[in-house]
C-alpha cells in the first residue's frame, strides 16, 4: 500500500536525487503529511510538542552557556557571574537556560497528567508510557547535576543533601556515596563529572528516549480524549481512520498556536521575574559554595519538593534514614507500574466512574500540598500541643506530610481494586467533539 | 539447504555461541574496572584527607574552634564545668550511652571525649549532612527547656552539648566523633587513632 503511494507522486528534482539515496519523502510523510492524529485533542495535547520545544531550548541554549562556563570550583561561581555580567546577551541566554528547566517541568508533570486522565499508558501504549517515565526520570538527574553547576550555597548544599541519600543505602552506601562524589565531600571532582553528566551523558541519553517515545508513539498512535482507538474505524478505500486528520497541517499549526502562548509565558517570566520570587533561582545561591556554612533553610527547586517531603515525612525506622530515601524513590519509579494497575475497562476519565475521579482528584491535590511543603522548614505550622496524645511535641507540617503521602501512595496502591470496581459509562465508537 | 544443515550439530554451535557471549560479557565487565574506579577519589584527594594536627590551647574555655579534615568541619569545643553538667540529662536522647558506632571506642564515655572538658566532633548532620548550628546558651530562641547544645537549620535536628541527638530529631544518630590523638598536652592529631598500648 505504502509503496504504491510512493509511486504515484514520485518526487523529481532535488527531492527525486535525495529520495534515491535516502527515504526522506517517505519520512515526511510516514510522520506527518500522511500521519493521521486524533480529530478531537484538546488544550492537554499541546505538552508534549512543548516538551520537545523546551528539550531543544535547553540543548541550544546549554551549549552556549558551555561556551563560557568552567567547571571548576575555584572558577564555576565567578564564570556564572561573568556570563550574567560580561558576556554580551549572557544574562538572556541563562536566564533562557534556568527558566527552561523549571518550564520544562511545568510542561511534563501537565504532558504527565494529561496521560492519567484519558488512560493513555493503557494497552497498546504500555511501552510509549515507560519511555515517558524513563524520559522523567532522566530529566530529574539532569535537572539535579545541573544544579550544582552554578556552585552556589544551594547548589553544594543541595548536592550534599542527595548524594548522602546514597549513603544511607544499607551496607554499600558510604562507599557509593564517595564514588559519585569522587571524593570525602562534594568537590571539584563532583562538580567535573556533573558537568560531565549534565552536557553530554544525561542529553545524549534523553535524545535517545525521545526518539524511542515517538517512534512508540507512531507505531501506536496517540490516544485522544475519549479514549476511542481511532484505527478501529478506517475509510473502506483509503485505509485512512475516519477520526484521524494528517498531523501536518492540522496539528502542526494547532501547535504552533499553542506554542505562541507558551513563548508569552515563558518569555514573561525571562524578562519580568527569572527567579520567581526564589522558586526558579533561589537566593541562597547568589553566594558562592562554602563547604564549612551550611545556609539556614535548604529546599530543593520547586519541581523536587513533592518527593522531597516524602522523603522528610518519613520518619528514621531502626536509626536509619533509608525508609525515607526509599520512599522517595518508590514515589517515582511507582510511575512504571501504572500500566499494570489500572483495571478499567475504559480508558478515558470522561467514561470512567467517580471513584478514579475522586482518588486522581486526591493524588493531585496531595501532589501540591506535598510540594508546598516541600519549599518551607517542617516547623512552619508550628507543633502540636503536648498535651495531645500520640501527636505531642510533633510538628504540624510533618503530621500533613505524611497524610499526604500516604494518600499519594494509597493512588498507586489501591488502583487495581477501585479501578476495577468503578461503574463505567458505554465508552462510544467515534470520537466526540466538544 | 536441508542437506547441508544436517552437518551442523546445532548443540555444538548453541555452545560455541555462549562460550563466545560470555567471553565478550567478561571482557566489556574487565573494560569497565578502569571506567568505575576512575570515579573513585583520587590520590590527590586521598592525600588531602589525611590527617591534621590542631593546637587546642588557642580554643577558650566555654568556646568552639574549627579546623577542617576532609573538608569537613571538625569543631574542637573547649566546655566549661557548667556546661559539662547538663550532659547528665539523658531522658531527652535516642542513645545517652553513644551505644551506636559515632565515635571510636575512646570516647564512647559520658562526655564524649578523651579529655572530659575538650570534645572534637565532626560538624555534620548525620541527618542528610547539612552543617548543625551551635547554640550554645540556654533559653533564648530555643525555648525555656534549651540547655545548649547545637540545632540543624535543614530539618531541624537538635543534640546536646556532646553531639547526642534528641528524640524526635530526624537524624538518626549522634553526631560524629573523628578518630583522633593526643600527639602532646597541648597537640590533638584528627584522623589519627591512638597507637595502641601493649
Amino acid at each position: 500500500m505504502k509503496k504504491d503511494i510512493n509511486k504515484q507522486d514520485k518526487s523529481t528534482g532535488l527531492m527525486g536525487w535525495v529520495d534515491e539515496r535516502f527515504p526522506l519523502s517517505s519520512f515526511i510523510k510516514n510522520h506527518l503529511t500522511e500521519y493521521y492524529a486524533p480529530k478531537n485533542f484538546n488544550f492537554w495535547y499541546f505538552f508534549g510538542a512543548l516538551a520537545l520545544f523546551v528539550f531543544v531550548v535547553q540543548i541550544l541554549t546549554g551549549i552556549f552557556l558551555t561556551m563560557y562556563y568552567k567547571p571548576d570550583a575555584s572558577q564555576a561561581f565567578a564564570s556564572v557571574e561573568f556570563i550574567m555580567r560580561d558576556v554580551s546577551f549572557g544574562w538572556l541566554i541563562r536566564y533562557m537556560h534556568s527558566t527552561g528547566a523549571s518550564l520544562f517541568f511545568v510542561v511534563i508533570y501537565l504532558h504527565m497528567f494529561r496521560g492519567l486522565m484519558y488512560g493513555s499508558y493503557q494497552k497498546p501504549r504500555e511501552l510509549l508510557w515507560l519511555f515517558g517515565v524513563a524520559i522523567f526520570l532522566l530529566l530529574m538527574a539532569e535537572a539535579f547535576f545541573g544544579y550544582l553547576l552554578p556552585w552556589g550555597q544551594m547548589s553544594y548544599w543541595g548536592a550534599q543533601v542527595i548524594v548522602n541519600l546514597f549513603a544511607t543505602i544499607p551496607f554499600i552506601g558510604p562507599d557509593l556515596a564517595e564514588w559519585v562524589r569522587g571524593d570525602y565531600l562534594v568537590s571539584d571532582a563532583t562538580l567535573n563529572r556533573f558537568f560531565a553528566f549534565h552536557v553530554i551523558a544525561l542529553p545524549l541519553a534523553l535524545a535517545g528516549l525521545i526518539m524511542c517515545h515517538l517512534v512508540a508513539l507512531h507505531e501506536v498512535g496517540s490516544n485522544n480524549p475519549d479514549g476511542v482507538e481511532i484505527k478501529n474505524l478506517k475509510d473502506k478505500k483509503t485505509g485512512i481512520p475516519l477520526d484521524g486528520i494528517p498531523f501536518h497541517p492540522y496539528y502542526t499549526v494547532k501547535d504552533l498556536i499553542g506554542l505562541s502562548v507558551f513563548l508569552i509565558v515563558f518569555a514573561s517570566i525571562i524578562f519580568f521575574a527569572p527567579e520567581m520570587g526564589g522558586y526558579f533561582l533561589e537566593a541562597n545561591n547568589f553566594v558562592p559554595a562554602d563547604p564549612l556554612v551550611t545556609p539556614s533553610h535548604i529546599a530543593p527547586v520547586w519541581y523536587f519538593t513533592p518527593f522531597y517531603s516524602i522523603l522528610r515525612a518519613v520518619p528514621p525506622i531502626f536509626g536509619s534514614q533509608f525508609p525515607g530515601v526509599a520512599a522517595m524513590g518508590l514515589s517515582v519509579l511507582i510511575f512504571f507500574f501504572i500500566p499494570w494497575l489500572d483495571r478499567s475497562k475504559v480508558r478515558s476519565i470522561r467514561y470512567k466512574g467517580i471513584l478514579y475521579k475522586k482518588w486522581l482528584a486526591a493524588f493531585v491535590i496531595s501532589f501540591i500540598v506535598l510540594g508546598y511543603l516541600g519549599t518551607v522548614p517542617s516547623n512552619i505550622w508550628g507543633q502540636f500541643s503536648s498535651t495531645i496524645p500520640l501527636l505531642g511535641g510533633l510538628d504540624v507540617a510533618t503530621f500533613f506530610a505524611r497524610i499526604f503521602t500516604l494518600v499519594y501512595f494509597l493512588f498507586f496502591i489501591m488502583m487495581p481494586f477501585y479501578s476495577k470496581k468503578d461503574v463505567t459509562k458505554k465508552v462510544p465508537k467515534r470520537v466526540t467533539m466538544r | 539447504m536441508a542437506k547441508n544443515n544436517k552437518k551442523f550439530d546445532i548443540n555444538r554451535r548453541k555452545f560455541l555461541l555462549a562460550a563466545t557471549s560470555a567471553t565478550g560479557a567478561v571482557g566489556v565487565c574487565a573494560l569497565g574496572v578502569p571506567f568505575v574506579s576512575s570515579m573513585s577519589p583520587s590520590e590527590k584527594a586521598k592525600a588531602a584527607g589525611a590527617p591534621v594536627e590542631f593546637d587546642v590551647s588557642q580554643v577558650p574555655s566555654g568556646e568552639i574552634k574549627t579546623a577542617e579534615w576532609r573538608g569537613q568541619p571538625v569543631w574542637i569545643f573547649n566546655r566549661t564545668e557548667k556546661m559539662l553538667s547538663t550532659l547528665s540529662d539523658k531522658k531527652i536522647l535516642t542513645d545517652p550511652e553513644s551505644k551506636s558506632p559515632q565515635q571510636p571506642k575512646n570516647c564512647q564515655n559520658a562526655t564524649r571525649s578523651i579529655k572530659p572538658n575538650l570534645l572534637v566532633m565532626v560538624g555534620i548532620c548525620t541527618h542528610l549532612g547539612c552543617s548543625p548550628t551551635p547554640k550554645l546558651k540556654n533559653g533564648g530562641e530555643m525555648g525555656n527547656n534549651w540547655e545548649g547544645g547545637f540545632f540543624c537549620p535543614c530539618h531541624g535536628s537538635k543534640f546536646d552539648l556532646a553531639g547526642r541527638v534528641y528524640k524526635g530529631s530526624p537524624a538518626p544518630t549522634n553526631l560524629v566523633i573523628p578518630p583522633y590523638r593526643y600527639s602532646d598536652d597541648k597537640t590533638i592529631i584528627i584522623g589519627e587513632s591512638e597507637p595502641k598500648k601493649g
